[in-house]
Parts: structure tokens; sequence; C-alpha cells
């Protein structure tokens, strides 16, 4: 049994430690934002915040969990309250199947907490880790910039809405299944 | 008659002399500049030739920065006395090199000296370029001399008194430096010889897999047992090779060609940059090069091929083995289960699937560098290729978590003996290693087969 800190809310897990975090997440506490694509860490489709650093979570087992923090999509806003990111990636309607998105907006929320004027150059380096079949790299790109901006005039860039994300209700609830 | 104003001229003369002498030595003559030649002066077969050399020669590598113009320059290199900042190779008039006649051209790779006489730091392998013959240097000029000019002027060294005086480089090659063109073995074979060329001239494989002395020397005699670069270990490419499998000269032909061998993984860190430029050079040079290194390994022991075929054929890491590893480092057994094992123990074959990790030289090194910036960093895709990818750790793991996974790999895979102050190397690892992805330009090619890359 291990505590697991995941948008602001400790929970208790029971299994082995070396569960990738990706299960726990999706079929014992139901926060399905976070997608399973290839398993091996080269897609991106899994990618959460684990102290505000992206992070591939089906790679990544609860045994290096401990005592860190979880922020997933879920923890970012919600439909009512959707967070910049969240926003931002919907008024340039940057997702088709919206498979790849969820992990496209952690690494860009990361991104965007550490540097809050990305150029275009370094959101492409940052998020060569995910793939999208779809082909909206384009207006994934645009939704980043779209992001940084919002976030700059709300003055939003580090306030995550951990304390309204309890359950799997998100911005992108079409997608999150 | 005092003996005094005797003393003193003679005392005159030994300072005069001394004068004449330091002014022989260091003072180096300006060669004019030309009018810049326009690309067409230069034969296409002929600037052809120059391209597979200065592939050969990794000259991008050093001379380009990331998101850089190719050839301008800019890059830093780290060494122990301060980072010496890469000089701009394009024939740009003002920046570059456009004003330099090819005498310029081939005394700057002979003796380290510039167009207008100042002595070259050694960061530019001089050293070994000095065994380039006039032939592939007049490829290597055209070459040069038909990229596109960039204009970037130089960027200052970063070098404390009295390094930052060039001065200073003329006695440093006096002790070290060593005139000459290549002298062929005539006991051995063309291929061999050719291979001897180029690995000791053109390639300056010795710049990084060779020991350097306080002064930054290579040391002669310890040659190819292997060196420090961008905080990278380059392993010994000799008898004292730490990879678990010997190399032979058709494993070496098939890494340097195509980036990765079976028995021994996919080349990563510096040297993915230098198969990347291989893989574009001509074949029977880089046929060659294997030919003459593998006499350089020499023949295993009967030790190393025993516990090599006990590594092909998997005996050799038995289950007290991993017990006992996983019993040592239980925290690193189970982030290797989760985190390493579905890529690495699926048995896909390379470039594209995990090696082995039985076969890895990076785990049975002397040193947890290399396995460290792996961890964290990952192998990064090339873009536009198929190439190898690996996820890098840096974000997940902290210090002591890839610590713990490091001594588990090398109990479970290495018949080395454990290593010691692991976190210490992971610590600058995640340090230094940032900086060195940030600024190195990259492999540009995948290692695939070159014949393929054009296909759709």
């Amino acid at each position: 049994m291990m505590t697991l800190k995941v948008n602001g809310h400790d929970h208790q897990i029971d299994a082995p430690a070396d569960t990738p975090l990706l299960y726990v997440l999706r079929e014992d506490l139901k926060l399905n934002a976070a997608k399973f694509g290839c398993g091996l860490g080269q897609c991106g489709a899994c990618t959460v915040m684990v102290d505000g650093k992206a992070v591939l979570s089906c790679v990544t087992p609860l045994v290096l969990l401990e005592g860190k923090q979880v922020t997933t999509l879920e923890g970012l806003g919600t439909v009512e309250a959707p967070a910049p990111i969240q926003r931002a990636f919907m008024e340039e309607q940057a997702a088709q199947c919206g498979y790849c998105i969820a992990g496209m907006m952690m690494r860009a929320q990361a991104l965007l907490q550490k540097n809050a004027k990305p150029s275009d150059q370094e959101i492409r380096a940052e998020l060569e880790p995910h793939l999208c079949r779809c082909g909206t790299h384009m207006r994934i790109l645009r939704a980043v910039h779209r992001a940084a901006r919002l976030m700059d005039t709300a003055g939003l860039s580090s306030a995550i809405g951990v304390s309204s994300a309890t359950g799997p209700l998100s911005a992108t609830q079409g997608s999150a299944r | 008659m005092s003996k005094a104003p005797i003393i003193a001229g003679i005392a005159a003369a030994l300072v005069i002399g001394a004068a004449i002498a330091a002014f022989a030595i260091v003072w180096r003559p300006a060669i004019s500049p030309i009018e810049p030649p326009v690309p067409q002066a230069f034969k296409p077969e002929l600037v052809k030739r120059g391209r597979e050399l200065a592939a050969i020669g990794n000259c991008n590598n050093c001379h380009t920065l990331r998101g850089g113009k190719a050839f301008a320059g800019g890059l830093g290199v780290p060494t122990p006395f301060g980072s010496v900042y890469s000089s701009n190779i394009t024939p740009d008039p003002d920046t570059g090199i456009g004003r330099w006649s090819e005498e310029a051209f081939r005394r700057a790779m002979h003796s380290g000296v510039d167009r207008a006489g100042r002595h070259l730091y050694p960061t530019f392998p001089y050293d070994h370029f000095t065994n380039v013959t006039d032939e592939d240097d007049h490829a290597l000029y055209a070459f040069l001399m038909t990229r596109q000019p960039v204009h970037a002027p130089a960027r200052a060294n970063d070098l404390a008194f009295p390094l930052n005086q060039r001065f200073v480089v003329a006695g440093w090659k006096l002790l070290f430096f060593r005139r000459g063109t290549y002298q062929a073995e005539p006991a051995q074979s063309a291929n061999w010889n050719r291979g001897a060329y180029l690995v000791e001239g053109l390639a300056h494989c010795g710049a990084c897999h060779t020991p350097r002395n306080a002064l930054g020397a290579e040391e002669v005699s310890a040659s190819f047992s292997g060196g420090d670069v961008d905080n990278w270990h380059a392993y010994a490419i000799n008898a004292r090779s730490p990879s678990p499998v010997p190399w032979t000269g058709q494993a070496l032909a098939r890494y340097l060609r195509r980036g990765f061998d079976p028995d021994h993984g996919v080349a990563r860190g510096p040297m993915a940059e230098v198969v990347s430029n291989l893989s574009s050079a001509d074949e029977s040079d880089v046929q060659a090069i294997a030919v003459y290194m593998a006499s350089v390994f020499g023949s295993p022991s009967g030790d190393r091929v025993r516990n090599a075929d006990a590594v092909k054929t998997r005996t050799n890491s038995p289950a007290t083995q991993a017990a006992s590893a996983t019993q040592a480092d239980p925290t690193g057994a189970v982030i290797y289960a989760a985190a390493c094992a579905m890529c690495h123990e699926t048995e896909r074959p390379l470039p594209y699937g995990g090696v082995d990790l039985a076969l890895s030289t990076a785990l049975s090194a002397p040193d947890p560098r290399n396995a460290a910036n792996i961890i964290l960093s990952g192998i990064p895709p090339v873009a536009g290729e198929r190439s190898p990818i690996m996820p890098g750790f840096a974000a997940s793991m902290t210090d002591a978590e890839a610590a713990d996974l490091l001594a588990f790999l090398r109990a479970r895979f290495s018949t080395q003996p454990a290593w010691q102050g692991i976190e210490h190397t992971v610590a600058d690892a995640r340090r230094l290693q940032t900086v060195f992805l940030e600024t190195s330009p990259g492999p540009h090619n995948a290692p695939v087969e070159p014949t393929q890359r054009d296909k759709p």
C-alpha cells in the first residue's frame, strides 16, 4: 500500500511497486485523460506531470512516485472552468481524434510553466516525443502560443486548478474515454 | 679590467639568441589573401570526393552549432583549460575562409596555423590532420570553398591568461606536435594501410579515444585506451575494450556504416554523429577503417571469447546473478522491470528494438557516465528519418533513483565490479548532458543503410 498524490489529493494504492503510473491512473483512479498508446514511452499519449515536469506515465513505475506530486489533465481545469491550455486547444480546434492531445497539453503545460514565452522552435523541440497521426500539428503549435498569451494576460501560468479536479470530468471529456 | 662587461655581453647575446629562437618558433608569416574563388572553379567530382572526406573527418560536428548554418562554427568545445569555439569554415570572405588560398588551407591542416599566421589551438586536431595528403586536402578545400558562405564572426575563446595568448600554442607544438605525413607499413595490406592513414589522420579517432596528458596532448603510449569527450567516455578501442563481445572487422564495418551492430547496440552520444557522417562516406574507406581498427583491437583472449559466447547464448547471466542483483538493489530491479525491460527484453531486432543489456558496453565500462547519460536523456529521434529512439528519464527519476537503477544494471548484466560514486556521476550527467544536447548539432542521418535513404 502506498500513498499517491494526484491532483492535490492523496490516494491509497494497493499495487505492486513496478506497476506503471498510467495503469493506476486509468484503472484505479478512473482518470482517463492520459492514454495508453504504445506502452514503450515512444508516443507521448500517456504524458502527465510529476512535480511540474512532463513524464511518460506508461514507463513510470509507482516506486518512482513516492512523495512526488502527479498532475493529470483533469487536474488543470474542468469543462466549466477550463485551464488556459485547455481553452487554447479548444479555441484553436487543435484536436481531431484527440487521442494524443491530453499528452500534448500536459507537456505544453510543463513547458509554459518553465518558459512563459516559448518560440516556435522551442515548442517543436519540446513536443518532439509526441506523435499525432491526424496531423493537427500546426493547430497544436498555434494552441500552445495561444495558451502562452492566455496565461500571460491572466497571470495564470503557474495557477493550476487542482482543487476543482477530483473527478474524471475534464475539458477534453469528449476524447477522455 | 673588470669581467662584468664580458658577462653582460654574454648574457645579452644569450637573451638575443633566445629571442631569435623564440621568434623562429612562434612567428609564422601570413599567406596573402585571395579573391574568393567561384564555386564553378572546382570540378564536381572533386567536390564530391571532398564531401566524402569531410564526412570521414566529421568536420560538421565541431564546426556547426545546433540550429546554426552548416560549417559556420561557434560551437564551444569544453576543455580542462576553458572553452574553445570552433571557427567559421564556410567560404565567407570576411568571417570564414573565403580569402584562404589552398596553400593556406593546407598549412592549417598540416601545421595548425591560420592564414594570418596565428597558431591554432589543438582542439582543431592538426596533430592528426598533419597526416592528410595534399591530394585529399585538395578535395577538402574544393568541398569547403563550394559551401554556402555564411557571415558569422568568430566567437572569442573562453581561456584564461596565459593560455589566451597564441604564442603559448607554439610552445605546446614544440613539446607535443610532430609534423609529418602517414608512412605506410609495407608488411601490411593496402587496405590496412588505407585504414591506418584515415584513422590516424583525417578520421582522428584518437582525439576522443586516446587519453590526454595534463597539457591536453594525446598520450602516445596509451593510444586508443579510452578518453573523454563532452562528458562521455570514449571507450578503449584496443585490447582493453570493455565490450562484452569482442569487436571484429565485420562488426566494425557494419557499426560504422549503419550506426549499430547486433552484438553491440546503437551508437549514441558524440559517436552517433560520427556514424551519421560515416553513413555517407565512401564504403571502401569505411571498410578500410574497420580492417585497421580490428587489428588495433587485436585477437581477443580465450577468456573473452568464452565470455562473449556465454553472453550471446544467454548463459552468462544465470538466475543466481539476477537474484543477487535484485536482492542488492531492489528499487533498481523494480525500475528496470517497469521502465526498461519492455523494450530491452523483447528481442525485437536492432536498431528499433532495445539491445540485450548483457551486450551493452556502457554497463561493462569503467565508469557509469555513458549509461547515466542515456538513462537521463534517452536516444532522441532524428528528424524526418526512421531512427532508433529511447525516451529519457531525467524528469521521472531523481539522482538517487537513477543511481539505484544503474547499480542494479551493473550487477545484473556485467561481470565487472560494482561502480563507485554513481549518484555523483548522475548529478554531473544531469548538469552537463543538458548543455551537450542544447549545443551539439546532433546526428542528421539516421543509422540505416544510406542506399535506402532516398527511397520512399
